[in-house]
C-alpha cells in the first residue's frame, strides 16, 4: 500500500468511529435536550484545543453474542485540552453507543486518562452519561468501576476533579462523582441514584419517578450531592469554566492572579447592610459581595444546607474562600447539613492552597431530636476538624452574634484563625441574652413582682456587660475591632503578610475525622 | 428598601429567642418525634408473611418469634418487643405486605 492509501485508509476508519452510535442514537440524545459526548468536551475546551486518545479502543466482550459488535471507542471518548489557558484531561462518556454502558476496556480509557491527569498534575474532567455496568462484561465492568474509584481517590487533594453528570449516573457509577470535588448537575438531564426507582418499588413499595428519587433539583436541595446547578448544558459549561478560573490547577500551585478590581460599592453598601438587631435577618452574601473584587462571587452548593455559604472570590486578585453564616435562612444555625458542606470545603481550600475568610453571624447549632438523632454531634465535629486541621491563612470577621459552640466552630482563635476581627455590631458571648439572663437570674426574676420587668431589666444588663466584642478582645480572642468600612483592607493585608505561613503538625500518615 | 418591608419571614426559636427568617423546604419538611409503640409490630419492608408462630390471645415474651417476612431473599424473623398477650394478627401465611404495615398487635 502506498503511503496515500495508508493515510485514505486510517480517514476512513476514523470517519467510522467517529459516527458514534449511529444517526439514530444521536437524534433520540437530541432529541431530549442532550449534546452529544464529541459535542460536549469541544463546547468545553478552548476552540480546537480538544486532542483525543484511543478511538480505535475496542471492547474486549465475548460473551453473548458480544464479539459481533463494534462500539466504536467502546462507548468513552478520551482526550487532553487546553481549558482558560491552561491544560486538562477530559473524559465524556457515548450514551449513543451501548447507552455509555462501562465495560473493561471503556474504563481502561478513562483511567489511562486519569493516570495521565495525576501525572501532568493537571485537571480531570470527567463528562457522565451511562446506563451502567455492562452486564454482559460481568465481573470486569465491576472491575473497571473499582479502578475508577481508586484513582479518584489517589487524585483526591492533588488535581481539581469535576464530575459532569449529564445523564443518567447510576449504581455504581455514582460513587465516582461523589469521590470527585464538584458535580455539576443539569435539570432535567442529570440522573443520580444507587438504586432506581424500579428496584424501590419491588423491594420497599415505594413508587417515585426517576427526577424526584434522584434529578438536579434533588440532589442539589436535599442530598447536597452536587455542587453546582444548571437549567442546561451550555450554563453548565460556563458554571466549570467560571469555576476553573477560580482554583489552582493542582495542589503544587497558586490558583491563577487576576487584576486588582475594587468590588461595587454603590450597589453593596458593607455598612448599610446588617440590621443592629441580631433578631433581624439580611442575606449575607451582600456582605461578601461589598468586600471582594468586582462583586464576583461564585457561590457553591447554592441550594444545599442554604444556613451557610460556601464559594469563591478574589481580594485585589487573589482566589479566596469563603464561609458565612446565613442569617436570611434558619437564621443561619449551624446543623448536620450546613457542618457537612462547610467542612468539605474549608478542606478543599486547604488541599488546594486558598486562603479562607469566614463571616460569622449565628446563635449556635439548631435543636432538635431529628438534629441530633441524625448525628449532628459527629456532623457538627467536621466544622471543628476541618478548620483546626487546616494551615492555609485563616481570616475570621465577627460580623454580630457569635454565640456558645458556634463561635468556637465558625474558626474562632481558639481553632487557630491567624486573625479574627470583630465589627462593633458583634456580640460575643456564651448565648444570646434572653437565654443567659433566664439562667443567671432565674432566681432574681422568679422572685420579683413583675417577673417581666425583672426579666428585661436583667436582659438588658446582661446585653449592655456581655453582647459586644470588647470583652472576647480584652482577653485576646479577637485581634482588632475593625469599622466595618475597613473590612476589605483589613483582610487584603491579612492575607498578604500570611504568604508565608507555616505551620507544623504532628508527623502522622492521616487524621481520622468524624466522617 | 421598600420592597423589604413586604417580605415575611418566618421565626426560629434558638435559646428562648425568636429570630427571624426563611425556613428551607427540608425543615419545614422534618417529622415531629413520635414515641416508638412497641406494642404495634409493623413491617420494616414489603415482603411475604412465611410462617406465623402465635395466634390471637397467646401469651409472649419480648423476644419471641412472631411471624418470619421474606424479602430481599431473606426470610426475617419478626419478633415481639414487649411482653403480653397477642391481641390481633392482621396477616395471614402467604399474604404480601407493604412497608409499615401492621402485622401484629400486642396487649402488652
Amino acid at each position: 500500500m502506498a503511503h496515500q492509501q495508508k493515510t485514505s485508509d486510517l480517514k476512513k476508519r476514523m470517519r467510522d468511529a467517529l459516527k458514534g452510535g449511529g444517526d439514530k442514537a444521536i437524534k433520540k440524545q437530541k432529541a431530549i435536550g442532550k449534546l452529544t459526548a464529541r459535542e460536549r468536551i469541544i463546547a468545553i475546551l478552548d476552540p480546537n484545543t480538544f486532542h483525543e486518545y484511543d478511538l480505535f479502543v475496542e471492547h474486549a466482550a465475548k460473551d453473548f453474542d458480544m464479539d459481533k459488535k463494534y462500539l466504536p471507542g467502546d462507548g468513552v471518548i478520551t482526550g487532553t485540552g487546553i481549558l482558560i489557558g491552561h491544560p486538562v484531561c477530559i473524559y465524556a462518556q457515548d450514551f449513543t453507543i451501548a447507552g455509555g454502558s462501562l465495560g473493561w476496556m471503556h474504563s481502561k480509557k478513562i483511567t489511562k486518562i486519569m493516570d495521565h491527569a495525576l501525572k501532568l498534575k493537571v485537571p480531570i474532567i470527567g463528562i457522565n452519561d451511562s446506563g451502567g455496568a455492562r452486564i454482559q462484561e460481568g465481573v470486569n465492568s465491576l472491575a473497571g468501576y473499582g479502578e475508577i474509584f481508586y484513582r479518584n481517590t489517589q487524585a483526591s487533594g492533588v488535581i481539581p476533579q469535576i464530575s459532569v453528570i449529564l445523564g443518567p449516573c447510576a449504581g455504581g457509577a455514582v460513587y465516582s462523582p461523589a469521590l470527585t470535588d464538584f458535580v455539576f448537575v443539569v435539570d432535567k438531564i442529570s440522573k443520580m441514584f444507587i438504586t432506581g426507582p424500579e428496584v424501590i418499588k419491588t423491594v420497599l413499595g415505594e413508587e417515585i419517578s426517576m427526577e424526584e428519587l434522584g434529578g438536579a433539583k434533588i440532589h442539589s436541595e436535599i442530598t447536597g450531592n452536587s455542587h453546582f446547578y444548571a437549567e442546561s448544558e451550555m450554563e453548565c459549561f460556563d458554571q466549570i469554566k467560571s469555576l476553573i478560573s477560580f482554583i489552582p490547577w493542582n495542589n503544587m500551585k497558586k490558583a491563577d492572579k487576576f487584576p486588582k478590581k475594587g468590588p461595587k460599592t454603590r450597589k453593596y453598601k458593607i455598612e448599610n447592610i446588617i440590621p443592629t438587631d441580631p433578631k433581624q435577618p439580611y442575606d449575607v452574601r451582600n456582605v461578601i459581595k461589598a468586600i471582594c473584587d468586582d462583586s464576583e462571587f461564585l457561590e457553591i452548593q447554592k441550594q444545599f444546607a442554604a444556613n451557610i455559604v460556601i464559594g469563591f472570590a478574589r481580594l485585589n486578585g487573589d482566589t479566596v474562600g469563603f464561609v458565612a453564616n446565613q442569617p436570611n435562612v434558619l437564621a443561619g444555625v449551624l446543623d448536620v447539613d450546613s457542618s457537612d458542606k462547610a467542612a468539605r470545603f474549608i478542606r478543599y481550600c486547604d488541599s488546594f492552597n486558598i486562603p479562607m475568610v469566614t463571616l460569622v453571624d449565628l446563635p449556635g447549632y439548631l435543636p432538635g431530636v431529628d438534629q441530633e438523632h441524625a448525628g449532628v454531634i459527629r456532623h457538627g465535629a467536621k466544622l471543628l476538624y476541618a478548620y483546626s486541621e487546616a494551615t492555609v491563612p485563616k481570616i475570621t470577621v465577627i460580623l454580630r452574634k457569635a454565640y456558645g459552640g458556634g463561635y468556637i466552630a465558625m474558626c474562632s482563635s481558639h481553632l487557630k484563625a491567624d486573625f479574627v476581627f470583630a465589627w462593633p455590631s458583634a456580640e460575643i458571648a456564651v448565648m444570646g441574652p434572653e437565654g443567659a439572663a433566664n439562667i443567671i437570674f432565674k432566681k432574681e426574676i422568679m422572685s420579683a413582682e413583675n417577673p417581666d420587668e425583672m426579666r428585661k431589666k436583667k436582659v438588658n444588663e446582661y446585653r449592655k456587660k456581655f453582647a459586644n466584642p470588647y470583652v472576647a478582645a480584652a482577653y485576646g480572642y479577637v485581634d482588632a475591632v475593625i469599622d466595618p468600612v475597613e473590612t476589605r483592607k483589613m483582610l487584603i493585608h491579612a492575607i498578604e503578610i500570611s504568604l508565608n505561613k507555616e505551620v507544623i503538625s504532628p508527623n502522622k500518615k492521616h487524621g481520622i475525622p468524624p466522617f | 428598601m421598600k420592597k423589604e418591608t413586604k417580605i415575611r419571614y418566618n421565626t426560629i426559636n434558638i435559646d428562648n429567642v425568636k429570630y427571624k427568617t426563611f425556613l428551607t423546604k427540608k425543615f419545614k419538611n422534618r417529622k415531629p418525634y413520635k414515641k416508638p409503640e412497641l406494642n404495634i409490630i409493623k413491617s420494616f419492608i414489603s415482603g411475604t408473611i412465611r410462617n406465623i408462630y402465635v395466634k390471637e390471645g397467646d401469651k409472649i415474651k419480648s423476644g419471641d418469634k412472631l411471624v418470619v417476612l421474606e424479602a430481599m431473599k431473606m426470610r426475617n424473623d419478626i419478633t415481639a418487643m414487649t411482653d403480653g398477650i397477642v391481641k390481633k394478627i392482621n396477616v395471614k401465611d402467604g399474604e404480601n405486605i407493604i412497608k409499615g404495615q401492621v402485622i401484629v398487635e400486642i396487649d402488652a
